[in-house]
């Protein structure tokens, strides 16, 4: 399972599709997308609850519940902060105070 | 061995954080493409519910809920101008959990060591990767925070040792790097996280206000690639792909912001340590400038044809966005034509403005980035000028040795007329004289931009 191999083959691979998927980012999205992706390296809260539901020592048990709770910030406060920069990109692309559907202008 | 519907759920994951980081590249697709990736994000994490008989089940729960309500709370209560700094922070807790997840694991893994072939040396250099990078992340962050939130000097430090030290901070990390994998001990990743911290220290704080937004994206791909290899040490493929993918995108967006500035990011980051050039603190803030108030300055934007607004980050900060809406709406109701010049990196980080523009409901079509509208300025009659300075700071062009020389900036200096609204006389961000304070087209309308942008449409609507 663990050949070293076939993850160096997988980090290589996701290496260039992580530079390939954003190649053509706008200046205006990059703030967003730092965040972005800023909470999906959050994911590291797997990995935190993982070693700390694993571990039968006292001390690795704080040091593990202490990880999770910053891990869970980095995740959910970076998905969360991420959409409400995004809320407003999207808001201003339809008039807001526009009453129901009357078909005006486009 | 893992069962096949986790490595499958896995597997499905990762494609969704592609998806994600493709989604969040355009325009319309980058809301739900920040959903797909928080969806992918929270089933992942309850994937090992499910298959695995997890030990402190009440007590994980409850740190997964205080980290969750921290998070929404801060991300719910930050506002706009302060985003450079939260995602900063963000990214520093994010970096602490994976160097502390890594030293844990460094603790299951030193009994396995006895047995031979158990742990195989890459598991280990892995894992001390992990420890190394994720607490020089965490130092990282929490210095750029506190050089944002202005807890201290934005200014680069520098002091006389600090080269010095910050080579014997490398070699002990390797050194130490290189203990652990030939005699793992939990004292030493703990020393190892200690010196990394002290790294991470030494490494933001050399740099100057204006360069932190781009140490926050490279520290952001730090904690990517800290991730990834925390990916492979606990064998899990999510946590490798997502984690590499951070890592790739956020060094390349990295490039992208340096190369905004015209800047390389060796550069920002050592540039200080050279001795590099703070021009300006001292220089002739007394020199004459010409001031007017607001109801001259209505007079100039009223009877004018073409006007371009350059927002920076004072407006913001000023609160001012909607009041200068206001303004635009009048102006474009007199039949002025009005637009936003916005600078790659106005605001604090590239795209802030936009953020800041369009929490104020300014209409997108407004907003013209740089090379699109860097031709029209020299049939413009009036460039307003709001809380903005380096970014139309013409020593970019004519001053070598300046920080931000080769930074390309707005030709605010080729329009007939150029009204700045500023607080004082103050340098910018980057801490230079702009010349073109001085120039004699040039007219300051001094106070609080709010306050004074409140005069302004008043003085504007009485016209």
């Amino acid at each position: 399972m663990s050949e070293p191999i076939v993850w160096l083959t997988i980090f290589v691979l996701s290496v260039f599709v992580g530079i390939d998927v954003i190649a053509k980012v706008s200046s205006t999205l990059q703030t967003p997308l730092m965040s972005g992706a800023n909470a999906i390296h959050g994911i590291i809260l797997l990995g935190a609850v993982i070693v700390t539901g694993t571990t039968d020592n006292d001390v690795a048990l704080v040091v593990g519940l202490v990880a999770i709770v910053l891990a869970a910030i980095n995740m959910v406060g970076g998905f969360v902060v991420t959409d409400r920069m995004l809320q407003m990109f999207v808001r201003k692309k339809k008039p807001a105070p526009a009453p129901t559907s009357d078909g005006g202008a486009a | 061995m893992t069962p096949i519907w986790v490595q499958l759920t896995y597997l499905a994951c990762a494609v969704c954080f592609i998806l994600a980081l493709k989604g969040l590249s355009g325009p319309k697709t980058a809301r739900i493409g920040n959903l797909i990736g928080a969806a992918a994000a929270v089933v992942a994490v309850a994937v090992p519910f499910f298959y695995l008989d997890l030990d402190h089940l009440a007590l994980i729960l409850v740190a997964i809920a205080i980290g969750t309500a921290g998070g929404v709370f801060g991300a719910q209560r930050v506002q706009m101008t302060q985003m450079p700094q939260m995602v900063a922070l963000f990214n520093g807790v994010g970096g602490g959990a994976a160097a502390l997840v890594a030293l844990l694991e460094l603790h299951e893994l030193i009994p396995l060591t006895e047995i031979d072939g158990a742990v195989n040396w890459f598991t280990l250099a892995a894992t001390a990767f992990t420890i190394l990078v994720g607490s020089i992340s965490f130092a990282g962050s929490v210095v750029t925070f506190a050089k944002l939130q202005e807890l201290m000097t934005s200014r680069p430090v520098v002091f006389p040792g600090l080269p010095i030290l910050f080579g014997a901070s490398g070699i002990a990390a390797v050194v130490l790097g290189v203990v652990t994998v030939t005699g793992p001990a939990v004292w030493v990743g703990v020393v190892l996280a200690l010196v990394g911290l002290l790294i991470g220290l030494l490494l933001v704080l050399p740099v100057g206000g204006a360069d932190v937004p781009i140490v926050i994206s490279l520290l952001n791909a730090f904690t990517g690639l800290t991730v990834a290899a925390g990916g492979y040490v606990l064998d899990n493929v999510v946590l490798l792909v997502a984690g590499t993918l951070v890592g790739a995108s956020g060094t390349f967006l990295t490039m992208l912001m340096a190369k905004a500035m015209g800047r390389s990011v060796a550069n920002i980051l050592f540039g200080a340590l050279k001795g590099g050039s703070t021009l300006g603190s001292g220089e002739a803030s007394d020199r004459p400038v010409k001031s007017a108030g607001p109801e001259d300055v209505a007079i100039l934007l009223g009877y004018a044809d073409r006007v371009i607004v350059v927002p920076g980050y004072g407006l913001a900060v000023a609160q001012a966005q909607h009041t200068l809406r206001e303004l635009v709406e009048v102006l474009i109701a007199r039949g002025t034509k009005v637009d936003y010049a916005i600078h790659p990196v106005a605001g604090r980080m590239p795209g802030h403005m936009n953020v800041l523009l369009a929490e104020a409901q300014v209409p997108y079509e407004q907003l013209v980035e740089m090379d699109e509208i860097n031709g029209e300025f020299k049939h413009t009659d009036v460039v307003l000028v709001v809380g903005a300075n380096d970014v139309v700071n013409p020593a970019a062009k004519t001053t070598p040795g300046a920080p931000i020389y080769g930074m390309p900036i707005l030709n605010a200096d080729e329009a007939q007329q150029v009204v700045f609204m500023k607080r004082s006389m103050r340098p910018g961000f980057a801490g230079i004289e702009n010349e073109l304070l001085f120039d004699p087209r040039t007219t300051l309308l001094f106070g609080d931009a709010k306050d004074s942008l409140g005069k302004l449409l008043n003085a504007v609507k009485a016209l």
